[in-house]
């Protein structure tokens, strides 16, 4: 029973990585039209920048500043890379041009750091045991959860009453109607697309504490995240998010019984909804058939 | 039939279509130039083993070629031909090869079984699969593609007794193939050219297929879905067919591939793969019918060389993407025809 309950927690805190990435993801989506390869990638590099910040400016302030950082280099991209494409009808490019960014990123990664993993520091307030009985519940592991609580509140806060979030919802439903009443959609797609790489950075700044640091931290994360999306919803980024949380609790459970499976019954979970409720869990019907 | 084809020209007369058309790469160049090409390139392959290592390559590296050129070819049915954007179909290659390889070590020593064996399960996963996507369009299919072939690669890994998980399969020879009375050992020149007797077949039947209603009708698909619809063709269906099609073809280049190394491991399975055959179709060119091919020659060439100089291959492959979808997005073969044009 203690173990169900491990592996249950250990499930729903890595379901709030999935969640985080595929929120990330699915905003780009839903505004930029592009899934980012290089999601997991920005989200390596947002826990190597915490790494080199925090001897100067301590936990805490690599907390804010690395996810600020690796936004900074989602507006690079998007504006060098990614924004030559929108006119281009085909998905097609931007998938490929986002896949090389990933692989470009993650040798570099595995260059200037090295391959082998580095330790992270937490600091100490959070890294005691709270409860004897409950082993497992660390007070790091309950500080991701507020962390990622906390991010995913703000979000939707700022995007259902600040000026930037209601554009970006306006401009994920109908682009062009946002454009003629005189927003400037390049713009707004940038920093779109700098909110998505935030969270990225986020996430790898939390799960550089939890699941420790290397340049491969990612790979794990990237095709949940996808699935996450999938049945959840594409469109909706709540959905996302439940998503996320959903397959990271059911491969939890899955390790308690059958560890074999921990992975598969992830993508099991994805056929079934595609057969079940083609949409995803809070999908919109109809969207990209 | 008749309104199908109908379909297709409507299309083309909209004026939004490539000007090249599938299986006829150049087809305003005259007969005569086109059949002396054609010639050309069957003479180069057919006779690869003789000029290769002059050139600075190896018999393995042709066979490779072949192998990596068919499975991009394969998917491009799918991907240039029909419009579906699979970034998943490294799965279908994989299981051809796991099937392949399984069939050899448990089943019986027989290099035909093998292949069929391998062409099947990647063909039967593939049509299974493909109602999960075939209503899908765009960038979702892509995801969908991507994520179904992760499935496979969990399998693997994990299922240890039976594939040697991360490892990879090993423990397996070709058999020589026996004709009766005659026995062909399968050496490096050997295997070399069953490879290209199959690689042959395989494209005859991607020509016939293509130049057939059927084929007319993908096109029409790629073109314009929805006026596809109207016209009442049922746009899933074949969507399926090409899905199916393209996942047994490639499967079979998968299956070949685990003959070429005798040995298969979870990497043939993994989407990064998939992304590799997707370039390498946009490389060459995925409007036409030989760009693939050309894509995997100049694909694997690079990789191969770059991976004997530097340590950081990865990123050159990658800046490869980059400077493919910024600067060639109709890939080589695309490139030339357009400078057909002006001249």
């Amino acid at each position: 029973m203690l173990l169900l309950a491990f592996d249950t927690f250990n499930g729903l805190i890595v379901g709030m990585f999935y969640g985080l990435m595929a929120l990330g993801l699915a905003l780009i989506l839903n505004l930029n039209g592009v899934i980012n390869f290089a999601h997991a990638a920005l989200l390596v590099l947002g826990a190597y920048f915490a790494y080199m910040l925090v001897p100067y400016i301590g936990f805490w302030g690599a907390l804010v500043v690395a996810p600020l950082l690796v936004g900074i280099l989602g507006v690079a991209l998007e504006r060098g890379l990614i924004r030559p494409l929108y006119k281009r009808a085909d998905p097609l490019y931007s998938l490929l041009l986002t896949f090389g960014i990933a692989l470009i990123f993650q040798d570099l990664t595995r260059t200037i750091w090295g391959a082998q993993g580095l330790p992270f520091a937490i600091p100490h307030v959070l890294n005691s045991s709270v409860s004897s009985t409950f082993f497992f519940l660390t007070g790091y592991r309950l500080f991701v959860m507020v962390m990622a609580i906390g991010g995913v509140v703000a979000l939707f806060l700022a995007l259902a009453y600040t000026r930037l979030g209601i554009r970006i919802r306006a401009g994920s439903n109908d682009l062009e109607t946002v454009s003629s009443l005189g927003v400037n959609v390049y713009r707004l797609r940038a920093a779109n697309f700098a909110l998505g790489c935030i969270f990225a950075g986020l996430a790898g700044v939390l799960a550089a504490g939890q699941l420790g640091l290397s340049p491969t931290m990612g790979n794990g994360l990237l095709m949940p995240s996808f699935v996450a999306i999938i049945v959840g919803g594409v469109g909706s980024l709540v959905g996302s998010l439940l998503g996320g949380l959903l397959i990271g609790v059911a491969a939890g459970v899955t390790t308690t019984y059958f560890p074999a499976a921990s992975e598969a019954v992830i993508y099991a979970i994805m056929l079934i909804v595609l057969v079940v409720r083609p949409r995803g869990l809070l999908g919109e019907e109809g969207l990209f058939e | 039939m008749k309104r199908l084809r109908e379909a297709a020209k409507n299309n083309e007369v909209s004026g939004k279509v490539e000007k090249v058309s599938p299986g006829s790469v150049g087809l305003r160049t005259p007969r005569l130039r086109r059949s002396a090409a054609s010639a050309t390139f069957w003479f180069l392959l057919a006779t690869a083993p003789l000029w290769l290592s002059h050139v600075g390559g190896y018999t393995q590296l042709g066979t490779r070629v072949l192998v990596y050129g068919f499975a991009a070819m394969s998917l491009n049915l799918l991907l240039g031909f029909t419009g579906g954007l699979s970034f998943g179909h490294a799965a279908y290659f994989g299981l051809g090869a796991y099937g392949a390889g399984l069939t050899l070590k448990f089943l019986a020593p027989s290099t035909p079984l093998a292949l069929l064996i391998g062409t099947l399960a990647g063909g039967l996963a593939a049509t299974v699969l493909g109602p999960a996507v075939m209503r899908r369009r765009g960038i979702y299919f892509a995801m969908i593609t991507i994520a179904i072939g992760q499935l496979f690669y969990f399998i693997a890994v994990r299922w240890n007794t039976l594939t040697g998980g991360e490892d990879g399969l090993a423990g397996f020879q070709r058999q020589p193939i026996h004709f009766g009375a005659h026995t062909l050992a399968l050496g490096g020149t050997t295997f070399y050219y069953l490879v290209l007797v199959l690689f042959a077949a395989g494209v005859a039947v991607m020509r016939i297929l293509l130049n057939s209603p059927l084929g007319h009708t993908w096109l029409a698909i790629r073109e314009n879905q929805r006026r596809a619809r109207f016209l009442g063709i049922r746009v899933d269906l074949y969507v399926w067919a090409s899905f199916s099609i393209s996942g047994t073809l490639i499967a079979l280049a998968g299956a070949l591939n685990a003959l070429l190394n005798n040995f298969t491991s979870p990497q043939d399975l993994h989407w990064i793969l998939s992304g590799d055959f997707v370039i390498m179709a946009v490389l060459g060119g995925m409007r036409s019918f030989w760009g693939p091919l050309i894509g995997a020659i100049i694909f694997l060439m690079a990789q191969d060389y770059l991976s004997s100089i530097t340590g950081n291959w990865m990123t050159f492959i990658g800046l490869i993407f980059v400077v493919v979808v910024l600067l060639f997005p109709n890939g080589l073969l695309g490139l030339l025809a357009r400078r057909g044009d002006t001249a």
